[in-house]
């Protein structure tokens, strides 16, 4: 039969999907690898990166939270990018490569909206046609992001089914491509989905950790003791992770949104209470019942709400290389608060959770340990959200 | 025989409801079998199936639908070539393994399904997911035509069949027609609905010639 060697992550990973979007699947592959060949290809990518984007992201020291972990904590500051999170770095890419394939129409499916929002974005500057799935309830709960979304021309398709959230809208976005997969291309927003959108979203996102890695050896002198990233589907995670898994002084530490707390079933936690499973065609772990059916997820933050995980996170954690621990919904509402205090930087909900699991460590490292940070977006998007949270909840 | 599942991405609305539906009442993979052998069903049973669930039954699933009364299996979310393990186990029986062939699929990769097939070879008609439609998609003679020159096992054809003129004119072309959404949807207004439909089906066939 033929397979595609470079498909899986261990176990994880394949290629779970109806027979009709294999074809578009291999075309995909084809029209990457050709890309990727290509320096003008290259060319262009960076140059949109360097004058659009606003790449490299800087690396910001954060002596005040650091004195509060008791380490040296570096801030790399995705949130600064174009559109306000990494999202926009693969987007850009795919948009890129979609247009080579000569697809003008882009799906994309979004949960907080950043995808939504950067390919949207991208789908503008690049003269695309653009519709993206969000689920209902991310709907209401980011209601800047779906004008953000249609004042830049994106058709905003809201979906009712299900759990009206992040998983909900990915179906219905390859529903869609399954009829329309001749002329238009599914811009993936995480490194989750069918070979090879896993391996590609980690490519065009592993820049991230390319740029800190050089950025920390240049300002601290020396590599991360660890790097911290929040995981959702993971791809701000895996971005940050790729350049130093080679480093094996480096741990490499994923957080994921426990919700109302791991042991309440409310939470989005697929690799710290998960089993492996086949959805949206890649086998990972996932959040599921002892039948096979989809156990719906939870988390204060859109962007993390999704039962299930990038594969190679799935094997990152079964190979030992990454550690995966969880923070609830309660902790990154502090996390949120406690950057902006102290740094006067106001992260999203999904880095929160980042950030509070860091917060949450104070005597984990050594005084001249660094620690690695991924702000993976800025918070502005949730303000809203969170005064109306902190209302109710009648803090002040 | 469908077995629902929660998040079926390749089923149209009629679908994604009736198993949203189901899986509200507690169906399960299990139950649907203890139907089969309730149903004691003198024509052969097909389990339609997403791979998750079946992954959740154990490795002897297989043997347990068999002992009651399924024939054969197909699986919406594993294409030829997708997971060679799994699809040995599901090709070693004793279920038929039915595999699908897209409006998309190269005449190569037509071959290579054919080959990998048992019982029949389920022809998707159209580009999409499930549901109902009102005309046969044009390219349909041309995909059954190429998918013959490759392929010996009977062909039948699905998604968008719904009425027994488009089971009439599909039937005159194809080895067998499947129809799933129009039969749910009528099943929403009653078994005596669904019991018509699939009356006025099997006449349209008969008339046919198939």
């Amino acid at each position: 039969m033929t397979q595609v060697a470079t498909d899986r992550f261990g176990a994880f990973g394949g290629r779970y999907v109806p027979e009709t979007l294999v074809p578009a699947l291999d075309a995909l592959e084809v029209a990457l690898a050709d890309a990727l060949a290509d320096p003008a290809f290259e060319r262009e990518l960076t140059h949109l990166l360097e004058t659009y984007v606003g790449r490299p992201s800087i690396l910001t020291e954060a002596p005040r939270f650091s004195a509060l972990v008791g380490a040296q904590v570096w801030l790399k500051r995705e949130d600064l990018n174009h559109t306000g999170a990494h999202k926009i770095n693969n987007a850009l890419a795919q948009a890129l490569l979609a247009r080579r394939m000569g697809k003008r129409r882009i799906i994309a499916e979004t949960g907080a909206g950043q995808h939504g929002v950067a390919t949207a974005t991208v789908c503008a500057r690049l003269g695309l046609t653009c519709v993206v799935y969000m689920g209902e309830e991310d709907m209401r709960r980011q209601e800047l992001n779906v004008f953000r979304m249609r004042l830049m021309g994106a058709t905003v398709v809201p979906v009712t089914a299900g759990t009206r959230t992040l998983k909900d809208a990915t179906s219905e976005a390859i529903r869609d491509w399954v009829t329309t997969c001749e002329d238009s291309h599914y811009i993936i927003g995480s490194v989750v989905g069918p070979a090879p959108y896993p391996r590609m979203v980690r490519d065009f996102q592993a820049l991230i950790g390319r740029e800190a890695r050089a950025q920390m050896l240049e300002r601290a002198g020396r590599l991360p003791r660890s790097v911290v990233a929040c995981v959702g589907g993971g791809s701000n995670a895996m971005g940050i992770f790729h350049a130093f898994v080679p480093d094996a002084g480096v741990e490499l530490i994923g957080v994921e949104a426990a919700g109302e707390g791991v042991e309440t079933g409310r939470h989005s936690a697929s690799l710290t209470k998960g089993e492996p499973g086949v959805l949206h065609g890649t086998l990972s772990y996932l959040l599921q019942d002892a039948h096979g059916q989809v156990h719906p997820a939870h988390s204060i933050s859109a962007g993390l709400d999704y039962p299930g995980v990038g594969p190679e996170h799935a094997w990152l954690k079964d190979s030992g290389r990454a550690q995966y621990v969880a923070v609830t919904d309660d902790e990154a509402l502090e996390g949120f608060g406690l950057l902006g205090r102290l740094e006067g930087i106001i992260p999203a909900l999904e880095t929160s959770h980042a950030v509070a699991w860091v917060a949450a460590q104070a005597g984990r490292w050594a005084a001249d340990d660094a620690v690695l940070l991924c702000v993976s977006g800025r918070g502005d998007k949730d303000v809203a959200q969170v005064a109306a949270m902190l209302e109710l909840g009648g803090a002040s | 025989m469908g077995v629902p599942f929660s998040d079926p991405l390749a089923d149209g609305p009629v679908i994604q409801g009736s198993s949203q539906q189901a899986l509200d009442q507690g169906m399960t993979l299990e139950g649907t079998l203890a139907l089969i052998a309730e149903a004691r069903s003198a024509v052969p049973i097909v389990l339609f199936t997403y791979l998750n669930p079946l992954m959740a039954a154990g490795p002897d699933v297989l043997a347990r639908a068999a002992r009651q009364g399924a024939h054969g299996i197909l699986i919406t979310d594993l294409p030829v070539g997708a997971d060679p393990a799994r699809e040995a186990w599901l090709g070693a029986g004793p279920l038929e393994f039915v595999r699908l062939v897209a409006p998309t699929t190269p005449p190569a990769r037509m071959a290579e399904i054919a080959r990998h097939g048992r019982g029949f070879v389920y022809l998707i008609s159209r580009l999409g997911v499930t549901g109902m439609q009102e005309r046969v998609a044009a390219a349909l003679p041309a995909s059954i035509a190429s998918l013959r020159e490759v392929c010996t096992l009977p062909i039948c054809v699905g998604f968008g069949i719904s009425t027994p003129a488009q089971a009439r004119e599909v039937g005159a072309l194809a080895d067998g027609v499947v129809v799933g959404s129009a039969l749910v949807k009528a099943a929403e207004s009653g078994v005596d609905e669904a019991l018509a439909l699939v009356r006025s089906l099997r006449a349209a066939l008969d008339e046919g010639g198939a």
